[in-house]
């Protein structure tokens, strides 16, 4: 049986009532604001384009980007689907937002001993078996949690029950790899401010692709190295032994003579 | 001495006027935070300190390990005058980029964490080995011109044995850490823009380093004949600058295969900011210091020389400027210019280099060197032995 835990955001449903936000700052105790943008104390926020809300949040990767690029590992993939950040091991490098292809861990920046603030998908809640906070609060149903391949499923039908007004494309289901945010909708997604340029690999293939011919540079550069050093080494020590030998046998002839 | 002082007093002035904007500029960085400090944002979180200090300090520390090959390794020994001053200015280029790293770093006291909590995945941790472990290399490496100072023999000894070791260790440090830096960009292929964006980073990012290793070595040997009224080994940068030439060569036939094999040619001839900064960048440090290098003419006269080092200098740290601010703000949405106070750090930092190089300069022999005649001792040994062994028959 599958457990991964995803939540589908059904763009069509939403009515920007704000309670995902409310929800989720009560559930996180982060401070109120009703921001509109992602912030430090802004797991997630309301875009607004044109008159369509488009929720935004941690999409919580497959392959999460920063889960790889994370020096001291500060982040990790929960079996069930969350990516979560350690701040006790962050030493504040921001690769991590360097390479989030979604533009979301935000940072800290007025204080002095900085975290990095992303949604957890109530990592609490969701084993304790519950919903998490947004999904519960939404009213219409535009943000709903369950398996995601069930969810997956479920976008499809809805897709194909009514395909003159979705978008045929489930934004999260192929992208970097896969994410547990899944996004559906009846306006282009490049209208919406969503990347729609990334590809199917997972990033982290990337520079996994470079590291991973790391001990093979060592090994034959050091052999390389070593053997030039020892052939170039050997060519002088040879060409002074050769001199030496030629004074020497210069010298032992002027005494025989 | 005293006419030394006063030609350099304007200079003087200078850096102590940057160094008090530098002070004040740590006071903010650490009392009010990055935020306070930087222009730095959620959409834009890495800026000069990573561009410049970081990037362009580790690139031009390059001289170090390309030299430290020719001498120790190809055995060219007559590269040996300069290597002092060479591997000096290394392990101060790594020493300026940690100083940097600390003040980049959100909980720069935290740094330690790198040591033991690892995650090979990440470029970053490569990176983090690489800074450690070489610094430490250099500071071997160059610990033997300290410790002549204080005549200590023995230790100078024990150290020499390990020399070969010790340099293929650092050039191999060198390698990864150059081209790691590139890889850390392997990570943003939607976020770079095409023309720097390529999976031949890492690669670039040596051969680059390379090439500006041997502009720094001439620029050294320049700066350091005008500081301390030195002699200038014309031949040996001359033949530096043949090498420049090679280094070059290879580095724009790469670009090239690259920019075919991804069928970007077109990137090329876009009206927009990002193409006029690649051809400049390409221009100045690559296309132009390569055709005048070619030429002996050139290569062999001191301005000419010169010249074409500081190009293949600025150019490579247009190369990583772009790579690092200008390539990535078209993505981000957000242009990005650094502060007064990230530029000062930067600036007390480059300052703080060389004031500690010319005090090594002052103290410790960095230009002289009796070595050559004590590295022929074991063959005297040997022939002694040859001689014992020929005499008994």
């Amino acid at each position: 049986m599958n457990t991964k835990k995803a939540m589908l955001i059904d763009i069509t449903l939403c009515i920007g009532c704000n309670s995902c936000q409310d929800a989720c700052k009560k559930a996180n105790n982060l401070a109120e604001g009703g921001e509109k943008k992602l912030s430090p104390s802004a797991y997630t926020a309301l875009e607004e384009h044109d008159g369509v809300f488009v929720r935004r949040m941690c999409q919580h990767c497959e392959e999460p980007t920063c889960a790889s690029v994370c020096p001291v590992g500060a982040f990790t993939k929960t079996p069930e689907g969350p990516v979560l950040y350690d701040e006790n091991k962050c030493i504040g490098c921001r690769y991590c937002m360097q390479a989030c292809p979604f533009q979301v861990p935000r940072y800290e920046w007025s204080s002095t001993y900085p975290r990095v603030q992303k949604c957890i998908f109530c990592h609490g809640r969701i084993t304790q078996g519950l919903q998490p906070a947004c999904a519960e609060a939404c009213p219409t149903g535009a943000t709903k949690f369950g398996n995601r391949d069930d969810l997956i499923r479920e976008a499809l039908e809805r897709i194909k029950t009514e395909p003159t007004k979705y978008v045929n494309r489930i934004y999260g289901q192929h992208e970097v790899g896969g994410t547990s945010i899944l996004y559906i909708t009846n306006v282009p997604f490049e209208q919406l401010g969503f990347k729609t340029e990334l590809q199917a690999t997972a990033l982290p293939t990337l520079t996994w692709n470079a590291l991973s011919k790391i001990p093979g540079v060592v090994t034959v550069g050091g052999v390389f190295l070593y053997g030039i050093w020892w052939i170039t080494n050997r060519r002088t020590e040879v060409q002074r032994f050769e001199r030496k030998l030629a004074e020497m046998e210069q010298r032992s002839n002027g005494n025989h003579s | 001495m005293k006419q030394f002082l006063s030609k350099l007093t304007f200079w003087k002035v200078t850096a102590a006027v940057i160094l008090l904007a530098g002070a004040s500029a740590t006071a903010i960085r650490f009392f009010g935070g990055l935020g306070a400090a930087t222009n730095l944002s959620d959409e834009f979180p890495w800026g000069l300190w990573i561009g410049f200090d970081v990037l362009c300090g580790v690139g031009l520390a390059a001289g170090g390990f390309t030299l430290a090959a020719i001498v120790y390794i190809f055995n060219v020994k007559r590269f040996e005058p300069i290597i002092r001053p060479t591997i000096l200015t290394a392990f101060l280029g790594y020493l300026l980029v940690i100083v940097a790293l600390m003040f980049d770093l959100g909980r720069p006291l935290q740094i330690w964490h790198a040591f033991i909590m690892w995650n090979p995945r990440s470029v970053m941790f490569e990176v983090a080995w690489c800074v450690i472990l070489y610094t430490a290399v250099l500071s071997l490496e160059f610990a033997p011109v300290v410790l002549e100072k204080f005549n200590m023999t023995k230790t100078i000894k024990v150290m020499k044995k390990v020399t070969i070791p010790l340099i293929i260790t650092g050039v191999l440090l060198s390698t990864l850490h150059q081209s790691s830096l590139g890889s850390l960009y392997l990570i943003v292929p939607e976020k770079l823009y095409g023309l720097w964006y390529s999976t031949s980073l890492p690669i670039f990012f040596f051969v680059s380093a390379v090439s500006v290793g041997c502009a720094m070595m001439i620029l050294e040997s320049f700066l350091s004949s005008r500081a301390f009224n030195r002699g200038l080994e014309m031949n040996l940068l001359t033949e530096i600058g043949r090498v420049a030439v090679l280094v070059l060569g290879v580095l724009l036939t790469m670009k090239i295969v690259d920019l075919a094999d991804r069928h970007a040619f077109s990137l090329l001839m876009q009206p927009r900011m990002e193409t006029y900064l690649y051809w400049f960048e390409i221009s100045i440090g690559v296309l132009i210091p390569l055709v005048l290098l070619a030429i002996r003419k050139v290569r062999e006269n001191q301005n000419g020389l010169f010249l074409s080092a500081v190009m293949i200098i600025i150019g490579f740290i247009l190369n990583r400027m772009n790579i690092a601010i200008t390539g990535m703000e078209g993505w981000a949405g957000v242009s990005y210019f650094p502060t007064w106070m990230e530029i000062t750090v930067t600036l007390s930092i480059v300052v703080g280099g060389f004031v500690i190089f010319s005090l090594a300069a002052k103290y410790l022999s960095l230009f002289k060197h009796e070595e050559h005649e004590k590295s022929s001792q074991p063959i005297n040994e040997w022939i002694e032995d040859l001689r014992t062994v020929s005499q008994g028959n």
